[in-house]
């Protein structure tokens, strides 16, 4: 289906000029949708691409008739088979949805009433308009989730939402959105909260649901590659504005527009220039043989539930590690416990030739000062209340004791080295993009002077495009200052492009450490080897032309 | 998984068990720190020191006060309440003919409270933004922002004085007919239906309107759910456990507002003979009256506890 672009289907869905304005707390009107064209035809995936904020879940949204709160439709029409959907009444549209269209939604785990069991809320649907009576719903349900692929089909839906995977949740949501047979089926971001390992299996069980329906689908993703494999057309958006609409094949081989070029730019990966190459340096960091994790510490010393398991590393000057794994790996862990955020249980964690007590408030200033951290999420990491300026401010009277003009002079200069003017100072944390905040969590750990950054996902909440650019930055400043970074992070390709080694960690352990040039040799473990083929690629054909070891699956993904 | 239940249960069992001992501490030693003992209450202000002294022998009022603590303690757990002096009867026997009165009270006050105000909450909720909501929302909150007593002195101006419709005072003798008695029953349940009501709308609206914004709610919304689906199956269940605590909070305010409203109507109930306990300083009164509404504070708390234990799924 992919591969072969229907244009036989009439049209089911057409958006004539759709406008949505949302009005902020204070009062202001923000048009989020500046008049959006396109078409859908019946039995085709069409895709919608675009970073946050460029209007792609609002459009989807609109084709269930719904505008989050506010938000209103100020303009155009939302046709679905001849009848337009904003002009319906409030009964009207509840009628439509779940029914003639239906929702499968970013985040599964969210999305679910952990209060009720699974099925009942997978038969809801029926139970709503009156389709199918119970038994016959269940038994459908059942199919349904035979059909994704689902493990012990007929007692899944007994169980809790909490009681299921991830992986597993976004495919029972799948199950209902098909319930009711929708004409046309709204994917938002599904498979955007997974693990790579787990993101195959669902997107083959999605579209192979697809293809044996000759479903009609809309796809919203800020993943080209992802959307490569399931989408016969692809429309790019941003700022609430059509880029470039086409063929999958033309939008991935051939792009006309210059943001869609960036867009695929930045996609594709930057090998390291330097990986690899550079002379062997002394060791800033070291950890030894490092356990923690949480909960009560049993009679052996250990904890109760082991997060990080003798665990060694070496970090070296002016050098980058790179911690990759899938959610629960540990990797998260063990840079709380390198800060002492979290005081590991055994190990010792050397810095710069002198042994780190585990505990980050036993820790000399001095010591806190060469180790700083940068979180994942700007949004709650930096103060709200506070100025850019005192954010930035703080650690160096804090470390450096400096105030007044020479600690204004010192902010300047760090906004300077993350390539931020300095009139940012004067701005609160909201009046920043997610890419500036980022910037502004990186100067204030810089601004300590320190010697190790030690970086938790810290690129994995933005926009690839801005992505690119902090990773950029990250190499600038290595070079600048010659700082070592601990960077962990779940996406291989961040890994690679930024860092001169790579360690791998699986269920708390390390599995392999190794330069991140030699990522596919042929020694590589079994698990590194599953990682790296995981990630989509653009090429359309990825999907369908992957082969994977199922023994290998199995035992490490954790669909 | 039900081990753990029980094992959550049993703790809160257990904390409300170490809590009513100390609760008994302070019951029974800030009662010791009132000015004044029941031998001087019962000798009047003229006494002779010797007289006095006497009587404290007597009633065994002179032996340590920790000793009597635990004579106090230990007749409680056998069900020997006391006796009372000033009334010259046991405590257990006072207590049975009010505790009745109050327990009536209190009942028809819960009926109307809990289905009034959660009703009214999760309309709020429903129809939240609307000119009902606001209402609601604005009379609650001028409510509690009413003393229970000046509620009840208001009320008792404008329908007993002014008016002239119905009784202030509540007492109500035992050959009365149906008509008298919920007569007098309408102004003090008013007052303590208006005292408890408020905090409960406004927290299992608030509570409802949190879970009304959770990805869950609007997943709901987008099969096609009405809004009063959403309130019912969707938001209801998952505010069981803020609902069942702010249910359990008010019914404990409600403990305070007896007090007031006995006393202003004169209604023989419970809080009445403590208050009257308190003025003759009969200690063995205040104390097993104290004991009986921690207990029943304790009750409430702990039920909330582990009604709300029992709603998490996640320990199903």
């Amino acid at each position: 289906m992919t591969n072969h672009p229907k244009n036989t289907g009439d049209t089911l869905v057409r958006i004539e000029d759709l406008r949505v304005t949302a009005t902020t707390d204070s009062g202001r009107k923000i048009e989020i949708l500046k008049g959006i064209n396109f078409d859908v035809r019946r039995g085709e995936v069409l895709a919608l691409i675009g970073e946050s904020g460029s209007g792609k879940t609002t459009i989807a949204l609109s084709l269930l008739a719904y505008a989050r709160s506010g938000c209103h439709f100020s303009g155009g029409r939302v046709l679905l088979d001849g009848v337009d959907l904003i002009a319906l009444d409030e009964g009207s549209r509840q009628k439509l949805r779940g029914n003639k269209v239906s929702y499968v939604p970013q985040s599964a785990a969210a999305s679910f009433n952990p209060s009720k069991k699974i099925m009942d809320q997978v038969v809801e649907v029926a139970e709503i308009h009156g389709i199918l009576d119970k038994a016959a719903a269940r038994t459908k349900a059942i199919g349904l989730f035979r059909a994704l692929s689902l493990p012990s089909p007929e007692t899944i839906g007994n169980r809790y939402p909490h009681q299921v995977s991830g992986g597993q949740l976004q495919r029972l949501a799948a199950a209902m959105a098909l319930l009711g047979d929708p004409e046309l089926v709204v994917f938002d971001e599904p498979t955007t909260a997974l693990d790579v390992t787990t993101q195959i299996e669902v997107l083959k069980a999605f579209k192979s649901a697809i293809l044996d329906r000759g479903m009609t689908g809309v796809y919203v993703s800020h993943d080209l590659a992802v959307v490569a494999q399931i989408s016969d057309r692809i429309i790019v958006l941003k700022d609430g504005e059509v880029q470039e609409a086409g063929e999958t094949e033309q939008i991935v081989g051939a792009p006309a527009h210059p943001y869609t070029q960036a867009l695929i730019a930045a996609f594709e990966p930057v090998e390291a220039e330097a990986a690899g190459s550079r002379p062997a340096s002394t060791a800033v960091l070291e950890m030894r043989d490092v356990i923690a994790g949480y909960g009560n510490v049993k009679s052996d010393g250990k904890p109760h539930i082991i997060a990080v398991d003798s665990v060694s590393l070496t970090l070296q000057r002016g050098h980058s590690l790179g911690v990759i794994g899938e959610s629960g790996c540990g990797k998260s862990t063990l840079l709380r416990v390198a800060a002492g955020l979290l005081p590991a249980a055994s190990g010792s964690c050397i810095l710069d030739g002198n042994t780190l007590r585990p505990q980050v408030s036993a820790r000399s200033k001095d010591e806190l000062r060469k180790m700083q951290i940068v979180f994942q999420l700007a949004d709650t990491a930096l103060n709200p209340a506070q100025t850019v300026g005192n954010i930035i401010g703080r650690p160096l009277t804090f470390y450096h004791g400096m105030r007044g003009a020479e600690r204004e002079k010192r902010v300047i200069e760090l906004l300077d080295m993350v390539r931020m003017p300095a009139q940012f100072r004067h701005r609160l944390p909201r009046e920043l993009s997610g890419g500036q905040r980022q910037r502004v969590n990186l100067a204030r750990a810089l601004a300590a002077k320190p010697d190790v950054l030690l970086c938790d996902e810290i690129t994995s909440a933005l926009d690839t495009v801005v992505a690119a650019k902090v990773l950029e930055l990250l190499k600038e400043l290595q070079r600048e200052l010659h700082l070592s970074y601990l960077f962990v992070s779940h996406d291989i390709h961040t890994v690679q492009s930024l860092c001169d080694e790579v360690m791998v960690m699986f269920g708390g352990r390390k599995l392999e450490t190794f330069a991140a040039a030699d990522l596919h040799a042929e020694a590589r473990h079994p698990y590194t080897k599953l990682l790296a083929s995981s990630l989509p690629t653009l090429d359309p054909t990825w999907l369908d032309n992957l082969q994977q070891d199922p023994e290998l699956v199995r035992k490490f993904a954790h669909a | 998984m039900n081990k753990r239940i029980l094992e959550m249960i049993g703790g809160r069992l257990a904390v409300a068990i170490l809590s009513l001992f100390l609760v008994s501490l302070a019951v029974f030693f800030i009662t010791e720190l009132l000015p004044g003992d029941t031998a001087q209450e019962l000798l009047g202000q003229a006494v002779t020191t010797e007289a006095a002294a006497q009587l404290r022998e007597t009633l065994g009022l002179d032996r340590p006060a920790i000793l009597r603590y635990f004579e106090w303690v230990f007749g409680l757990l056998t069900g020997d309440l006391g006796y009372s002096h000033v009334s010259d009867r046991p405590v257990a026997s006072l207590v049975a003919e009010r505790l009745p009165n109050s327990l009536t009270l209190a009942a028809i006050t819960m009926a109307i409270t809990i289905p009034l105000a959660l009703g009214l909450g999760i309309f709020a909720a429903i129809w939240k933004g609307s000119i009902f909501d606001r209402a609601i929302s604005s009379v609650a909150i001028m409510l509690v922002s009413f003393p229970e007593f000046m509620i009840a002195t208001l009320l008792v101006m404008w329908l007993s004085v002014y008016l002239q419709w119905l009784p202030a005072l509540s007492f109500i003798p035992a050959t009365a007919d149906f008509r008298t008695i919920v007569l007098a029953f309408i102004m003090p349940v008013s007052v303590l239906v208006f005292g408890s009501c408020s905090q409960m709308i406004r927290l299992s609206r608030a509570a409802i309107a949190d879970a009304m914004a959770t990805p869950y709610v609007e997943m709901a919304m987008l099969k096609g759910a009405s809004r009063s689906r959403m309130v019912l199956r969707h938001a209801l269940p998952n505010s069981v456990a803020p609902i069942v605590n702010s249910v359990a909070l008010s019914m404990s305010g409600l403990l305070g507002g007896v007090i007031i409203v006995e006393t202003v109507f004169n209604y023989p109930g419970l809080a009445k003979l403590m208050v009257d306990g308190v003025t003759t300083r009969d200690m063995p009164l205040i104390q097993t009256c104290s004991m009986i509404f921690c207990g029943f504070y304790l009750v409430l708390i702990t039920a909330a506890d582990i009604i709300a234990i029992l709603s998490n799924p996640r320990l199903r």
